[in-house]
């Protein structure tokens, strides 16, 4: 949970200079409280996959952080231009556009991480974070202000798939951005000691098992019952 | 025979759900009741079927590095890949209205029982999934196909048999922090651990 109270810390330091009570609140109000994924149920269809290492989950994280705040800002500026009858269609060229964007970017600079995500990336167009936010939010409300909503659901989001990536890159593969954590540790009591690590973490179901857990104990300490 | 094997494949194996966490969206939030997920279920089996082998078309005719050539030798060095992704989310969203549309007008009872659940899969990720998989893997239009279905069987299969787990569990005692969406979680991890016995399965 260390993922949770260090980006909330953040959250808080950057917004105390700049914004009023109620502008804080919607950077802080999805981390815990009204959580995307543990709480609305939003976002899961194209993040989980890239869970099974740190540095892909924290790549789509930015991307995710980059294309939600863009485009939340884009439909606010176009909301009193859009037509209700045609406004899916356009939502989704708008971030269609973004992540192709994102796509361009990594395939130029970072080509070993777009070989790894491979289609995930195209995937955040569909990602119902995204949607939800701009039907809910953005076509409603100022541009700053939706630049807040977005930046706080897609923190929300990032801080939930770091840390499933964490425990299940500690456990599935023994090291942690790369960086192996159990040979370091079982070198430590002598050679015949070696902590073995759990194929089932780096396979889908350890992702729905450890998601399924932390939802649990993040429920139980907001509280909240879903009937 | 090489094309069962992919059905095959798609539907157990390289299961949408299980393995590749795709249309998780709706597969949490219409698994509550096996109507609703029969049709939900049918409803992306027609669709995929539909736009996999249209997008295939689209990126074999247009979008792929030098398959402009047939306008003209000028045109062979055009590459439109990064296209990809805005042209097939909207030949998805036309497809899907044009679909609706025409169940509406020619299958009123197959309307009524697919109707609402038909504007939802524009922006289900299973469907764009199917389509971006289909243009990585280089598959032909009769695999593309093929592979549209099954993927779609293979979605149908996991929210049919969700559905059924969760009526069940209507009854038994979950956990407060657990109930809903947490216990679903666990129960997915579970199913997908029975379609892992699958894998290594070659015909």
């Amino acid at each position: 949970m260390s993922t949770e109270v260090a980006e909330k810390e953040a959250a808080v330091k950057e917004s105390e200079a700049l914004l009023s009570k109620r502008r804080k609140k919607l950077i802080t109000d999805p981390l815990v409280d009204d959580n995307p994924i543990t709480i609305q149920v939003l976002g899961i269809c194209s993040a989980l996959a890239v869970t099974t290492q740190m540095q892909p989950t924290l790549v789509m994280a930015l991307s995710v952080i980059f294309v939600m705040v863009m485009s939340n800002l884009s439909i606010s500026l176009l909301r009193n231009k859009i037509p209700t009858r045609v406004r899916i269609i356009v939502q989704l060229a708008v971030v269609a556009s973004l992540v192709t964007l994102v796509n361009e970017v990594l395939k130029a600079f970072a080509y070993d991480m777009y070989k790894e995500l491979s289609v995930f990336v195209g995937l955040i167009i569909t990602n119902c974070i995204v949607m939800g936010r701009l039907e809910a939010y953005a076509l409603g409300n100022k541009p700053y202000d939706s630049i807040l909503d977005g930046f706080g659901s897609a923190l929300g989001y990032s801080w939930i798939i770091l840390t499933v990536a964490f425990f299940r890159e500690l456990w599935g593969s023994g090291s942690l951005f790369g960086i192996p954590i159990f040979d370091g540790i079982s070198s430590l009591f002598g050679p015949d000691f070696q902590l073995a690590t759990n194929g089932l973490m780096v396979s889908p179901v350890g992702a729905f098992i450890i998601l399924g857990l932390l939802i649990w104990v993040q429920r139980s300490k907001t509280g909240y019952v879903e009937h | 025979m090489e094309l069962f094997n992919l059905a095959i494949r798609s539907i157990f194996i390289d299961n949408m759900v299980f393995a590749y966490f795709l249309g998780m969206c709706s597969f949490l939030a219409v698994s509550k009741r096996v109507s609703t997920a029969l049709g939900l279920g049918a409803a992306v089996i027609f669709v995929l079927t539909i736009t996999v082998p249209l997008n295939w078309l689209l990126n074999e005719f247009i979008l792929k590095e030098g398959a402009l050539a047939f306008l003209g030798a000028s045109f062979a060095s055009i590459d439109l890949t990064f296209l990809r992704f805005i042209m097939f989310i909207a030949i998805i969203a036309a497809m899907v209205q044009l679909v609706e549309m025409v169940v509406e007008k020619f299958a009123p009872a197959l309307y009524g029982a697919l109707g609402i659940f038909l504007p939802l899969i524009a922006v289900n990720c299973a469907i764009l999934g199917g389509s971006l998989f289909m243009a990585q893997r280089d598959y032909t239009l009769a695999e593309a196909t093929v592979y549209g279905f099954g993927s779609g069987t293979g979605f149908f299969l996991a929210i049919v048999a969700l559905a059924a787990i969760r009526e069940k569990l209507k009854y038994s005692n979950v956990p407060n922090g657990l109930k809903g969406l947490g216990i679903t979680m666990l129960l997915t991890g579970l199913m997908g651990i029975a379609f892992m016995s699958f894998m290594g399965i070659d015909l």
